[in-house]
């Protein structure tokens, strides 16, 4: 039952063939618009998202109006305020971002107009990924489809609320998904996180109030606004409103994204939607969230995937875009894979995860071919702890190291074997061992 | 202030300052890298971790970043004793060491390093790292920093100096991961004039000192001793240190009135030509034309046979050199043929200065009462270039009014990425008159430039718009009087406006109109900050010891009632016309020159007498708020060379003159001195006397793991020497002596256990970034009369009017090159931009010439051709000369003179 009453986001949704402006429209596309701006007073539409319990899509999980309530208003507050779009969808494993913007892009714009609205932005960003060219030239059309119907600019619908949206494409760096170095990568300044406080709602983008919300996100919001909190509420098979886009890759017959309704169990979506596994493949593991969250196997196949229930079992939804592992796939293979991305990814601004997970990505490599030392684990495991929440500035580090932490947790034996005994050396003396470090580190046998 | 528990013991710490800060200063050990007292907490290097508790029954606590935690009343924290993070920092510097080179024993930060004693602290001994490192490219970053990319630690402090703190541009941070980079975008000179200090802000061997590396020396090897930068006149504190009599290397040296933690490239490396070849070392005596060796006894039968008792002598003394050798001149010659060695045009500054600030109730503003300020007005001085740390300071200060609204969003001060973003460049209020663009531009409100009487008008019109009663300038332009009404109203609105001028325009109206708006201001009970900036590091003392200009010395030279003149440190060429200068030569007068180097004066003179150079020599200098400083001698100097005034003392000698018996120390002159110099009262207190001993004794001047002193001269004696002895401070040439900390004045090095790099320096101050503890050296010579009933100055100067055809010529400032001794460095040399002829592009079309072309101008009787330089912001009309460039030595400026042709081109 694909209807706009059940999938909101993605009816009419087609990458091959978007729909323009007119077609849009017709579908009640810009209805939101008319709506808010017209029969609504900012506040009200804040509340209704509030109310709607939005959560972040773009795996936090913040309720989506709490934050737009953070936004200082009144005389006293900057008039300059910002909406920004993080559409810098990076996670390895996930394109559901993607999907949207490519296939109804027009959903995006009338969600940041309306967004907007609710907070006063007097400007909208729309960060998109460099590699999205085909969403680039997309959004580019709907944006100026949606300017030359008088849904942006000066005054929109007749009334005095005007507003600006601009494209940005990005340079290329993973860290620009983390909000606050987002916003440093917009001024043209090095992609690092910010200190916090100031959060953006109070201090942003060129130091003016700023809301920073996924696409999928936003792209709820005029459905919110038109069909109201109860129906989005009902969505849903979790505590949390709405649907949810949920995608799977690896090796099941049918990988894909669907949209559904949130806390879909994740057995459902591997067997049903994803049609299960390929033959000659076992499920092993599953990475719930995409690249940045823990594993979860075999005995948390009944549980829902909504945000509460995957945190309890020691993961987080993140995008709920999984990534599956088989027993044909080396997990140090996936696992080293994800921490070389990390580790190249890693801003460079604190200690642990500049210098901390580039050791981890040598020491996993190692593993993966088979030459890992004595001590490896525990240099893991020391990594793990030390690369937690708290030890580092933002959050890259601590997602990178969720794969490891649970791959260490549940598939240890993987690990253990790729561990060579230490070889003997021939005397205790200083010189055979340093040579036998020496060996090892050009990982030749001695 | 906050009670605070660290490792169950309660403290009494200051309220909301941050953790780290705060523990630091009661001496508890945090390792640390990416904080610097000066620039703040971004907490990007996670070493300083410690675990914080909610309450008293929360057993879990949370990691936090101690340079990131204010401190609040009740809060409980475990440093030490919490196993976890003891090993959590263990595990932060064996991240760091990854990368870095095992090349402590070849590397010039070896031995006072703070990444080494850092990795001490957090107990890391053992690589179990058993991959490869990444290495750099290095880059040429020009004649005085070294750069060695493969030691970096990644912890940012280099870009928030260079960047953030001192407004630079040219080196960032690039590329990302761990393979950050930390360079210029294309090998070059780093541009900033206090790119110096990245060499004692980089807690390891990145950015090394080019000029030490050239002659380097362990820190523990080097014979230190405190002294004072006497590049310009702000009296910036360093410290200078020695080996095997050859000077190697300055540094900071911490002041928290003055400099802080931060001094400019002319004083850190404008020192190499204490080594150079142009030292004099021995007596010479010109010898038809050429000069020859003295041996002492030559030296006593020529002295005997030109000075005897009633010999009639004149003195030149120098604003460069200490009130000591001045003074003894004076005393030598009598106050009646004295000259301080001003030329007339700044001794009538100076006076002008004096005399202001004998009535003016302004406060007498320090470097860092300029830093506390919330909106400056600056006449006439082009900071950057004439007094370099101050600018640094003003850089500072246009932050303290936008810093107010984030404080009222309740993140601090020491935030600094946060407080930066907060604020997100915006700058406080900043006016600044001045010839032409500054290097503070890009901090500055509000700008007009003009010639000097033109800024001076300006200065008097916002005078009188703040209090009526001042008095009033017609004929200002919109652009002038929109400048007026913002500054008058940004000085009015602050709490602590601040005022600059000086004498680098050779302008006595700024000084007059910068006191009215400081009276202005006074008189509406506001703590009005007035800084005069002064011509050389000892203007303002010799102003004070008084006595006739150079001008008037040479033409009573000339007049034939002389037997002989002295001239101390002066090299009368640098300050007057050649012309001028000659006629001292012409006469039958016999010429006794003591300076340090050879130079004009020098070549010219009868007898030449070796000085000190200020590493070789003691004594003391008054900066430009009166501050009386000492500065002590590093080494024993070379065969004959000895103190100026020790020299003007043998000569008393031979006038018989009882001095000559009296002075056998410092001491003795100071004391002197004191008693007949009633404005120079108090000048002695500026640092322990000689007698002065700490416990243990004299205060070595070498570090106590000094190595191979008794091997020094082992290649020409076997047995060792006895160490010199020193009669004038309580210093030793020596390791052995006291181990306890000196008093502030006389500190040489900082050192403290686990703590050998300039971080150390904590263990110096009560509280950390604050005065040193015993209190800052110095003494202030001038104090502000309060209350006093002055009234406006009343003179305002008529617009300057040219009359066709003319253009005015301006002094321009450049800190590499306008200070002589400097300036005739390498290093300075290669960065000074060489003689130009600064014209406004308008003019330049009026004229015919085009940028780089040779321009002819006659000047004071001399014909000059120099290459034009574009400068858009000159007014037209006016026409810029840089002051003290070779060929314009002596210049008079401003001078108006005919318009500059076309010579060759270029």
């Amino acid at each position: 039952m694909s209807s706009p009453e059940t999938k909101p986001l993605l009816s009419y949704c087609d990458p091959e063939n978007p729909m323009d402006l007119k077609a849009y429209e017709a579908v009640g596309g810009y209805k939101s618009l008319h709506k808010a701006l017209k029969h609504m007073t900012p506040p009200e539409v804040v509340e209704l998202v509030k109310d709607s319990n939005l959560r972040g899509r773009g795996g936090a999980g913040f309720n989506t109006g709490l934050k737009w309530s953070f936004v200082p208003q009144g005389d006293n507050a900057p008039k300059e305020k910002y909406l920004v779009c993080n559409a810098d969808e990076m996670e390895p494993g996930t394109f559901k971002d993607r999907l949207l913007m490519e296939g109804k892009p027009h959903q995006l714009v009338e969600a940041m107009i309306v967004s907007a609205y609710a907070f006063g932005a007097t400007t909208g960003y729309i960060f998109l990924r460099g590699e999205y060219k085909l969403a680039e030239r997309r959004l580019l059309d709907a944006i100026a489809e949606a300017k030359a119907a008088g849904y942006l600019g000066n005054n929109i619908l007749g009334t005095d609320y005007s507003y600006e949206l601009v494209l940005h494409t990005s340079a290329g760096r993973y860290i620009c998904g983390e909000e606050t170095a987002l916003l440093n990568a917009l001024e043209g300044r090095r992609a690092n996180p910010r200190a916090k406080p100031p959060f953006p709602p109070a201090v942003g983008l060129w130091g003016k109030p700023t809301i920073i919300n996924n696409v999928e996100t936003l792209s709820n919001v005029p459905h919110i606004i038109n069909n109201g909190k109860e129906w989005f509420h009902g969505l849903s098979d979790s505590n949390d409103g709405g649907t949810k886009l949920y995608g799977i890759s690896g090796r099941v017959n049918t990988p894909g994204i669907w949209e559904l309704p949130l806390g879909v169990t994740i057995r459902e979506l591997i067997e049903e939607h994803g049609g299960g596994m390929r033959d000659g493949y076992k499920f092993r593991g599953v990475l719930p969230g995409g690249a940045s969250t823990d594993f979860l196997v075999e005995e948390h196949l009944d549980l829902k995937m909504d945000y509460d229930t995957i945190a309890k079992a020691g993961s987080r939804l993140g995008t709920g875009t999984m990534i599956l592992l088989d027993d044909k796939t080396s997990v140090l293979g996936m696992v080293h894979n994800l921490i070389q991305f990390f580790a190249h990814e890693s801003c460079g601004w604190c200690t642990p995860c500049r210098d901390g997970l580039p050791w981890v990505e040598r020491v996993m490599e190692a593993l993966k071919d088979g030459r890992g030392s004595p001590g490896d684990i525990e240099t893991l495991e020391k990594h793990c702890r030390y690369l937690w929440i708290g030890c580092t500035f933002c959050a890259l580090a601590p997602g990178a190291v969720e794969p490891l932490k649970s791959a260490l947790k549940y598939f240890r034996e993987d690990f253990e074997n790729a561990i060579r005994p230490a070889p003997e050396p021939a005397d205790g003396s200083i010189r055979a061992k340093a040579r036998q470090g020496l060996l090892e580190a050009l990982g030749q046998t001695n | 202030m906050a009670k605070v528990t660290l490792d169950s013991t309660e403290y009494d710490l200051p309220t909301g300052a941050n953790l780290l800060q705060a523990a630091l200063g009661e001496g508890i050990d945090i390792p640390y890298f990416c904080w610097h007292p000066a620039l703040g907490s971004v907490g990007a290097c996670r070493q300083c971790a410690v675990r914080q508790y909610r309450d008293e029954n929360d057993e879990r606590g949370m990691l936090v970043m101690s340079c990131m935690v204010p401190c609040t009343d009740g809060t409980r924290f475990d440093v030490h004793n919490d196993e976890d993070i003891v090993k959590f920092r263990e595990t932060v510097t064996e991240w760091l060491m990854t990368n870095h080179p095992h090349d402590c024993p070849v590397c010039d930060e070896g031995g006072h390093c703070h990444l080494q004693d850092m990795t001490v602290m957090t107990g890391h001994n053992y690589r179990s790292y058993r991959f490869t490192k990444r290495t750099y490219k290095n880059q040429y970053l020009g004649p005085h920093i070294n750069h060695e990319m493969n030691r970096c630690i990644t912890c940012y402090r280099c870009v928030r100096f260079y960047d953030d703190y001192a407004g630079g541009k040219d080196l960032q941070a690039m590329a990302s991961h761990n393979h950050v980079y930390f360079g210029r975008h294309e090998e070059g000179t780093l541009d900033s004039e206090f790119s110096g200090n990245l060499i004692e802000v980089c807690p390891t061997g990145v950015f090394t000192d080019k000029t030490f590396k050239s002659h380097f020396i362990r820190k523990w090897d080097l014979q230190s001793a405190p002294s004072i930068c006497q590049g310009c006149s702000m009296g910036c504190n360093i410290i200078a240190s020695e080996r095997y009599g050859k000077l190697r290397l300055i540094n900071n040296r911490y002041h928290h009135d003055l400099n802080g933690y931060f001094i400019c490239d002319r004083g850190r490396f404008g020192y190499e030509y204490v080594n150079a070849e142009a030292r004099v070392k021995i007596p010479r005596l010109k010898d038809d034309g050429d000069f020859k060796d003295l041996t002492e006894d030559e030296l006593s039968t020529f002295l005997s046979g030109h000075i005897q008792p009633g010999s009639k002598l004149l003195g030149i003394g120098s604003p460069r050199a200490s009130l000591e050798s001045n003074f003894a001149l004076r005393t030598l010659v009598g106050s009646d043929n004295f000259s301080n060695g001003l030329t007339q045009r700044d001794s009538d500054l100076m006076s002008r200065i004096l005399a202001i600030r004998a009535e003016h109730p302004a406060n007498n503003a320090s470097i860092r009462d300029i830093e506390a300020s919330d909106a400056v007005l600056v006449l006439g001085e082009d900071l950057t270039n004439t007094a370099p740390r101050m600018a640094l300071a003003l850089r500072q200060s246009t932050r303290n009014e936008p810093m107010e609204s984030v404080t009222a969003m309740r993140i601090p001060e020491w935030s600094d990425k946060a407080a930066r973003l907060a604020t997100f460049g915006k700058s406080g209020p900043l006016f600044a008159a001045t010839p032409r663009g500054t290097k503070l531009d890009d901090v500055t409100t509000a700008k007009v430039h003009g010639d000097p009487v033109d800024i001076a008008r300006l200065g008097y019109a916002i005078a009188h718009a703040l209090d009526a009663e001042a008095p009033a300038v017609g004929g200002l332009s919109e652009e002038e009087s929109a400048f007026v009404t913002a500054a008058a109203a940004a000085l009015k609105g602050a709490k602590q406006p601040a005022i600059i001028s000086g004498t680098s325009l050779n302008e006595g109206k700024l000084l007059d109109a910068a006191a009215n708006v400081a009276l202005a201001l006074t008189q509406q009970d506001k703590p009005a900050q007035l800084a005069y900036v002064a011509p050389e590091g000892n203007a303002m003392g010799t102003a004070m010891v008084g006595g006739m200009s150079l001008e008037r010395a040479i033409e009573a030279a000339r007049t034939g009632d002389y037997d002989a003149v002295v001239i101390v440190e002066n090299d009368l060429y640098q300050n007057l016309l050649a012309s001028l200068a000659d006629s001292l030569f012409e006469g039958e007068i016999t010429v006794i020159a003591i300076d340090h180097s050879m130079g004009a004066t020098m070549d010219k003179a009868d007898l030449i007498l070796p000085a000190g150079a200020f590493s070789e020599s003691d004594g003391t200098l008054v900066n430009f708020e009166g501050r009386a400083q000492r500065f002590f001698q590093v080494y024993p100097a070379e065969a004959a060379i000895q103190e100026a005034w020790r020299w003007v003392r043998d000569l008393m000698e031979f006038a018989d003159q009882s001095q000559a018996n009296e002075w056998q120390t410092l001491d003795d002159v100071l004391f002197a001195m004191e008693k007949d110099v009633t404005s120079l009262q108090g000048v002695a207190e500026a640092a322990p006397l000689a007698a002065f001993r700490a416990v243990g004794g004299k205060i070595p001047r070498m570090s106590r793991r000094a190595s191979g002193r008794t091997a020094m001269q082992a290649h020409i004696e076997v047995s060792e020497d006895k160490p010199a002895e020193d009669p004038d401070t309580p210093l030793s040439f020596s390791m052995e002596g006291s181990a306890t900390t000196p008093p502030p004045a006389l500190l040489n090095r900082y050192y403290a256990p686990g703590w050998s790099s300039v971080s150390s320096l904590n263990r110096f101050q009560d509280e950390v970034g604050g005065p040193l503890r015993g209190g800052d050296p110095g003494v202030g010579l001038i104090q502000s009369p309060g209350d006093a009933s002055v009234s406006f100055y009343n003179h305002v100067p008529e617009a300057t009017r040219l009359t066709d055809g003319q253009v005015l010529f301006l002094p321009l400032h450049h800190v590499f090159g306008s200070e002589p001794w400097s300036a005739s460095c390498p290093g300075i040399q290669a960065r000074s931009p060489g003689p130009y002829l600064a014209v406004h592009p308008d003019d330049a079309g009026k004229w015919g010439l085009e940028e780089g072309d040779l321009a002819k101008i006659a000047l004071d009787g001399r014909d000059l051709t120099l290459p034009v330089q574009f400068t858009p912001s000159l007014k037209a009309g006016t026409a810029g000369l840089p002051v003290g460039f070779a060929g314009l030595e002596g210049a008079s400026l401003p001078t108006a003179a005919a318009a500059p042709t076309r010579g060759i081109e270029s």
